[in-house]
């Protein structure tokens, strides 16, 4: 079935709230408003306000009481409206929901799902164009997805509802409009694995989100030129599916990671070094990287496409990697 | 002189007694510190029993309960094992935090006490989310959240307060007012040292306790519990206290006067219930005494246990990390 990213996400949350009746939904204007990226559109009239709250701007209180309400027996669902947003609440998501299990020596399980918007492209200008979804990947005992097709946008809701760790899921703004298909294999979506979302055998290109249309766009432009790129959409951001990445890598000996974090201290350093550690020396060349610029990302057209990764700096970061230019 | 005591002998002495595990536990963790079997932070709760021994047993076996990092009290209260706590105060697998939390950090899921929170104000959206479950599950019951007056500054506090009015859920807000957050006396730090005021503007009903007096905080607490519990809705009462020790083990306490000091302690929580005790006739110095033996012989007991008890494996260093496995 073809549909948009942001209906595969209402229809997973449509789903869920008839699945299970411990499922609800809160957050900023999710109900009489619709969601800011109308997400949640139609929610409130089918499941009332008892299940479809709209909460206060109070990010940092009604994240902790998503963090109480799964405590206490419930599956919440707390939307965010936007990552930059989600600093409001990080004192609720690190040193609660990602603690308390451990902490409690595992007495307690938070089985909660966050989901917020990341990334730019919209021009939305500094505050609400960020990717600090690799920020989160940080923090131990929190999962961290980062649907990047339709079908994982309609699929991955449903397994994290039912970890009984936190989950965060970073859905990219630029996605909400994207069409395509959804099929049945949705409903078994797994949440631990990577992707190979093109395959190839001359340079691993290992990317997540937003930039998965870019990296495949790159990689399509590659093969033009002769280079067959395999392309990795990482999907789960922490814990790391090692085991996808080296096995890649090994087998195209080059690795270029895009990542619309910031590039010290991100995402990509991390995988960077997991390669060199683990499979250094079944690489031909040093890993290459390409990030966002480290600014806050500004308001116009043109500058923001200056700060973020393009097709064509992948492409020619491949071609580096590869000794080809 | 406070009013007549018209409890029981029975309920009077069980107020006493739990005021003295209390007293009795504190006094032994400062000694274990100081032998360094105890280490890391600590937060002696010696000055206020009368407000957790008061204000806990108002509430029900499935009543939740949040906490400060100062809760040894409370969870001694609740009815977590004096063993088990212990042993957490040393780091200890027998520990009712696995040993893994330590003083700040006291669990019981099974009493439903969800820590020992060292954010000041971290555990009050946790216990408005938790009365927002019990609301949705069509539950009667009541969540208790206990602060200081410091945590009255942050935020969270007054988003929580709003989020628990607006939605009328069964919060009741425990304001330990000790005047002192750290070494910051609240004049310091509020423009608004009328904590009652602040939180009326809620539209919550409030009250404010002679917190120094047992009788008063239990009465209070057993109305707030049965307000909150049959108008499903929240409500904020402040027990004006003070903490006769340190903020923590590390403190000089440089920052109040010695004589501000010795006053509140001549309201001590102890020695004025059991004078009244006495006036009264509910106990005599013999009766004190049992009791105190008795809690001395609780004590030795859980020093004995968590000195038996066993380290956390290395090997378990990453357990519970994350759960491993998800269910339906």
């Amino acid at each position: 079935m073809n549909m948009t990213y942001r209906e595969a996400v209402r229809t997973a949350l449509r789903e869920a709230l008839e699945r299970d009746p411990r499922v609800f939904l809160m957050g900023e204007d999710v109900g009489k408003y619709g969601g800011s990226y109308a997400v949640t559109l139609g929610l409130l009239e089918q499941f009332g306000p008892d299940r479809i709250r709209d909460t206060p701007l109070s990010e940092l209180a009604f994240v902790g009481c998503g963090v109480g309400a799964a405590l206490g027996g419930m599956r919440p669902i707390v939307e965010v409206m936007t990552v930059n947003f989600s600093l409001l609440a990080l004192d609720q998501i690190i040193n609660n929901a990602a603690l308390l299990r451990h902490m409690s020596g595992g007495q307690l399980s938070v089985p909660l799902v966050i989901r917020m918007a990341t990334g730019a492209g919209r021009q939305l200008a500094a505050q609400h164009s960020h990717s600090l979804e690799g920020w989160y990947a940080h923090i131990p005992g929190i999962r961290i997805l980062a649907p990047a097709t339709v079908q994982d946008a309609r699929g991955m809701l449903w397994p994290a509802l039912q970890d009984l760790n936190p989950v965060l899921i970073f859905e990219h703004v630029l996605l909400y409009n994207m069409e395509g298909e959804v099929d049945e294999s949705a409903l078994a979506t797994d949440i631990n694995r990577a992707r190979v979302q093109r395959e190839g055998k001359d340079v691993t290109l290992i990317t997540y989100g937003g930039m998965l249309w870019k990296t495949l766009a790159a990689a399509q432009q590659l093969a033009q030129e002769g280079i067959f790129a395999e392309v990795i959409d990482l999907r789960v951001l922490r814990p790391l599916d090692d085991a996808t990445i080296f096995e890649s890598v090994r087998k195209c000996r080059h690795a270029v990671i895009i990542d619309e974090g910031w590039r010290s201290g991100s995402l990509s350093a991390e995988i960077s070094a997991r390669i060199m550690e683990q499979a250094f020396y079944e690489l031909d060349a040093p890993v290459s990287r390409v990030c966002s610029a480290e600014v806050p990302i500004p308001y116009p057209k043109h500058l923001e496409e200056a700060a973020l990764p393009q097709a064509a700096q992948i492409v020619a970061t491949a071609k580096a990697v590869l000794g080809r230019s | 002189m406070s009013a007549k005591v018209t409890y029981s002998r029975e309920q009077c002495l069980e107020l006493l007694r739990q005021m003295l595990r209390i007293r009795r536990f504190e006094e032994k963790c400062a000694e274990l510190y100081g032998k360094q079997k105890i280490r890391g932070f600590l937060h002696l709760y010696i000055g206020e029993e009368a407000v957790a021994a008061g204000a806990i047993p108002a509430l029900g076996a499935e009543d939740a309960l949040v906490c400060t990092y100062r809760e040894h009290g409370h969870a001694i209260v609740r009815g977590v094992p004096m063993t088990a706590l212990m042993a957490e105060m040393y780091g200890k697998i027998e520990g009712c935090s696995r040993g893994r939390g330590g003083s700040m950090h006291i669990f019981d899921a099974q009493r439903r006490l969800y820590g020992g929170n060292a954010i000041v104000g971290g555990g009050i959206p946790l216990a408005v989310g938790l009365a927002l479950a019990d609301r949705m599950q069509g539950k009667a019951r009541v969540t208790a959240v206990f602060f200081g007056e410091g945590a009255m500054a942050e935020g969270v506090f007054h988003e929580s307060l709003n989020l628990a009015a607006l939605w009328q859920l069964p919060v009741l807000f425990f304001c330990e007012n000790n005047l002192y957050a750290m070494g910051t006396r609240l004049d310091r730090s509020e423009s608004q040292t009328e904590l009652t005021a602040k939180a009326a503007s809620f539209a919550v009903p409030v009250a404010k306790v002679d917190g120094m007096d047992v009788v008063e905080v239990h009465e209070a607490a057993r109305k707030a519990v049965a307000y909150v519990r049959e108008r499903r809705a929240p409500m904020f009462v402040e027990f004006q206290t003070y903490r006769f020790r340190a903020h923590s083990m590390f403190d000089p306490d440089l920052y109040r006067d010695k004589e501000e000091v010795e006053q509140w302690k001549k309201r001590g929580p102890l020695h004025s219930f059991s004078d009244r005790l006495k006036a009264q006739g509910l106990m005599t110095e013999d009766d004190f005494q049992r009791l105190d033996a008795d809690v001395q012989k609780e004590l030795q007991a859980a020093v004995d246990y968590a000195e038996a008890g066993h380290w956390e494996p290395v090997e378990d260093l990453a357990r519970d990390v994350l759960a491993q496995t998800s269910t339906s």
